[in-house]
């Protein structure tokens, strides 16, 4: 049995034709179905719908085998525990730090701290080490945006794909952090005890994404 | 805490209550019992030590994960184990000081500060097996071969085997001529099996393209025995080191496979598990439905360098109370016999016969509540035809 994790929306609808690919096809569409495991047309594969960020979870301790998982949350995640294989080039958008237009909110408080809106507090934290800042990081879990207009924060750090969002709240993208993307993820007991079948579908993933490359 | 919250143990704390105690107390008789047959010595290595003996050899990755306290006596840093092995290497280092093979095992309680497995416990039961002083193929395949045999004693089935050396990867390293912060970025992607990542860092460092494409072909190769086929084909261009350390994990893999053959076994030549302490033949133990390995182990030579005396080693190690937690052994209840309140000098004659047979018999205390039943007995004394006889509740 082959346990794959997905999550709703983007992530989902792009990863699709990969499955399809290796000739995974889910019976029922979770957007329609309040199912959170789906049957597939292979008797020996099922998909279970979770949250974006228990993707990792799940695959980490072996409830799941395969995942599809952003390069954010992986990040944010801490991927040790995981095998990462392939880079599907589906859900892009960039890892930004962002801040009010025309404020000037590189200096921060009076004690010269950033205070830091986001829901990827290690990555933050991270990011500004490397760069040699100490900041307040505040967990957010949403709305990230709203942080600066209301003087809760003076950076978000969030993903941007188009830029709309940011630019109609007055903020304005800064540092980029990283690129960002979905990685095929597979539970590291599961690669050795299921070899033959994992591998056989990460190459027929694999075989897609390049196709479509 | 409120005065009503005593009870609640710390994170990742576990108490066993009396069915799991004995389980787990059954457990650790019969694998002592089973080294003991092995020609495995027990050693007892002490609860805290000082932190420098500790943070050595398999110990290096572990300074965050140890617990720390000033010895108030001395003025030094002290730590609570969070792994024997090191321990048990001085043991074999300095203390024994034998030049022939020597075999130890070990079961104890390790501290971890945080939980680093599913199920987050901080307090595993460490057990486990160590031979120093021989480098070969044999010492290898004996570990190997007593670590599958402590799955059987634990009645653990569809045990999976991963082999690897670490040897290749260190000698491919070697042979890129990689600077250190490269070669641990590298090692750090292959634990990952991250090809996108791996592939980018390799376009920027500049090596020899051969070398690339076969530190590139790593993540790679895993699979059945015939990856070893596969590798010496794609890494053909390698030097002597990474075909020696090819030939020395068949070399233990035909051995360990032709006595295990019910056994499934795995190949990852990008297996790195301790990479910073091994030294060759690496390998770690998985069963169905564990998404993490439930034993590991492999070579590590040199490691009591530090403690005066460079030996060759091998060895394994699991956690006592995860081999519990996946068992399939039936655990027989032994027979419980109630005695009644009764000072007859007879009566007291058969009880102290019967216990040195070894068999369980509880005494009844007079105005206790609860009867034989009550009592988690199944069986009592009585006088039957004027004799005190056992019989069934």
């Amino acid at each position: 049995m082959i346990t794959i994790a997905l999550s709703k929306g983007r992530i989902y609808k792009e990863t699709l034709p990969l499955l399809e690919a290796a000739n995974i096809i889910p019976a029922e569409d979770p957007e329609k179905s309040r199912k959170l495991i789906l049957d597939t047309n292979q008797d020996d594969v099922k998909l279970v719908i979770i949250r974006a960020t228990d993707v990792p979870t799940y695959v980490q301790f072996g409830a799941a085998d395969i995942g599809v998982a952003g390069k954010d949350v992986l990040m944010e995640h801490g991927a040790e525990g995981l095998y990462e294989p392939v880079d599907l080039r589906i859900a892009k958008c960039r890892l930004m730090t962002a801040g009010l237009v025309n404020v000037d909110s590189s200096n921060g408080n009076k004690n010269g701290r950033l205070r830091v809106a986001t829901k990827f507090v290690n990555v933050a934290k991270r990011f500004f080490e490397s760069r040699g800042e100490q900041v307040e990081v505040i967990k957010l879990y949403g709305s990230m945006e709203l942080g600066p207009i209301v003087g809760l924060a003076d950076l978000i750090v969030d993903v941007v794909d188009t830029g709309n969002t940011l630019k109609a709240n007055g903020l304005k993208p800064m540092d980029h952090i990283a690129d960002i993307s979905s990685r095929l993820i597979i539970n590291k007991a599961a690669m050795k005890m299921k070899h033959a079948r994992i591998s056989d579908i990460i190459e027929k993933i694999k075989a897609a994404v390049e196709k479509n490359a | 805490m409120t005065s009503k919250e005593h009870w609640v143990l710390p994170q990742g704390i576990e108490e066993a209550l009396p069915e799991h105690a004995a389980r787990l107390e059954i457990l650790r008789r019969d694998l002592l019992g089973l080294y003991s047959t092995w020609g495995y010595e027990l050693v007892m290595p002490p609860f805290i030590d000082h932190i420098e003996s500790l943070l050595t050899g398999t110990g290096h990755d572990l300074d965050l994960q140890t617990f720390k306290l000033i010895d108030q006596v001395s003025g030094r840093t002290l730590g609570v184990r969070a792994d024997m092995t090191p321990q048990v290497a001085r043991i074999d280092a300095h203390h024994l000081n034998r030049d022939v093979p020597t075999r130890l095992c070990y079961m104890g309680t390790v501290l971890h500060a945080r939980p680093d497995c599913f199920g987050g416990t901080r307090s595993p039961l460490q057990v486990g097996a160590e031979l120093y002083g021989h480098a070969g193929v044999e010492s290898d395949v004996e570990i190997l071969g007593l670590m599958l045999n402590t799955f059987l004693i634990a009645g653990i089935d569809n045990v999976f085997i991963d082999l690897g050396n670490v040897d290749i990867f260190k000698a491919l390293a070697k042979q890129a001529k990689l600077n250190s912060e490269d070669e641990s970025r590298l090692f750090e992607m292959l634990q990952r099996k991250a090809v996108p990542e791996i592939e980018q860092l390799l376009a920027e460092l500049k090596i020899d393209n051969d070398v690339r494409d076969m530190l590139a072909s790593l993540a790679e190769l895993n699979g059945d025995i015939s990856v070893l086929q596969r590798a010496r084909k794609v890494l053909a261009k390698a030097n002597t080191n990474v075909h020696a350390a090819i030939d020395y994990l068949e070399k233990t893999a035909q051995l360990i496979m032709a006595r295990f053959n019910n056994v499934g076994f795995n190949f990852d030549l990008a297996e790195l598990h301790g990479y910073h302490y091994q030294t060759g033949v690496v390998f770690a133990a998985f069963v169905p439905g564990s998404g993490e390995a439930i034993a590991r182990g492999g070579r590590y030579d040199d490691i009591g360098q530090i403690f005066g005396r460079a030996r060759a080693a091998t060895g394994f190690s699991t956690d006592l109370k995860l081999l519990d937690n996946l068992t399939t052994r039936q655990f027989e209840k032994a027979n419980r016999v109630f005695a009644p309140a009764d000072n007859d000098a007879v009566l007291q004659k058969k009880i102290h016969d019967l216990r040195s047979q070894g068999v369980c018999v509880v005494e009844q205390l007079s105005g206790q509540n609860g009867d034989a039943k009550a009592m988690q007995c199944n069986q009592q004394l009585q006088i039957v035809d004027g004799l005190w006889q056992v019989t069934n509740l």
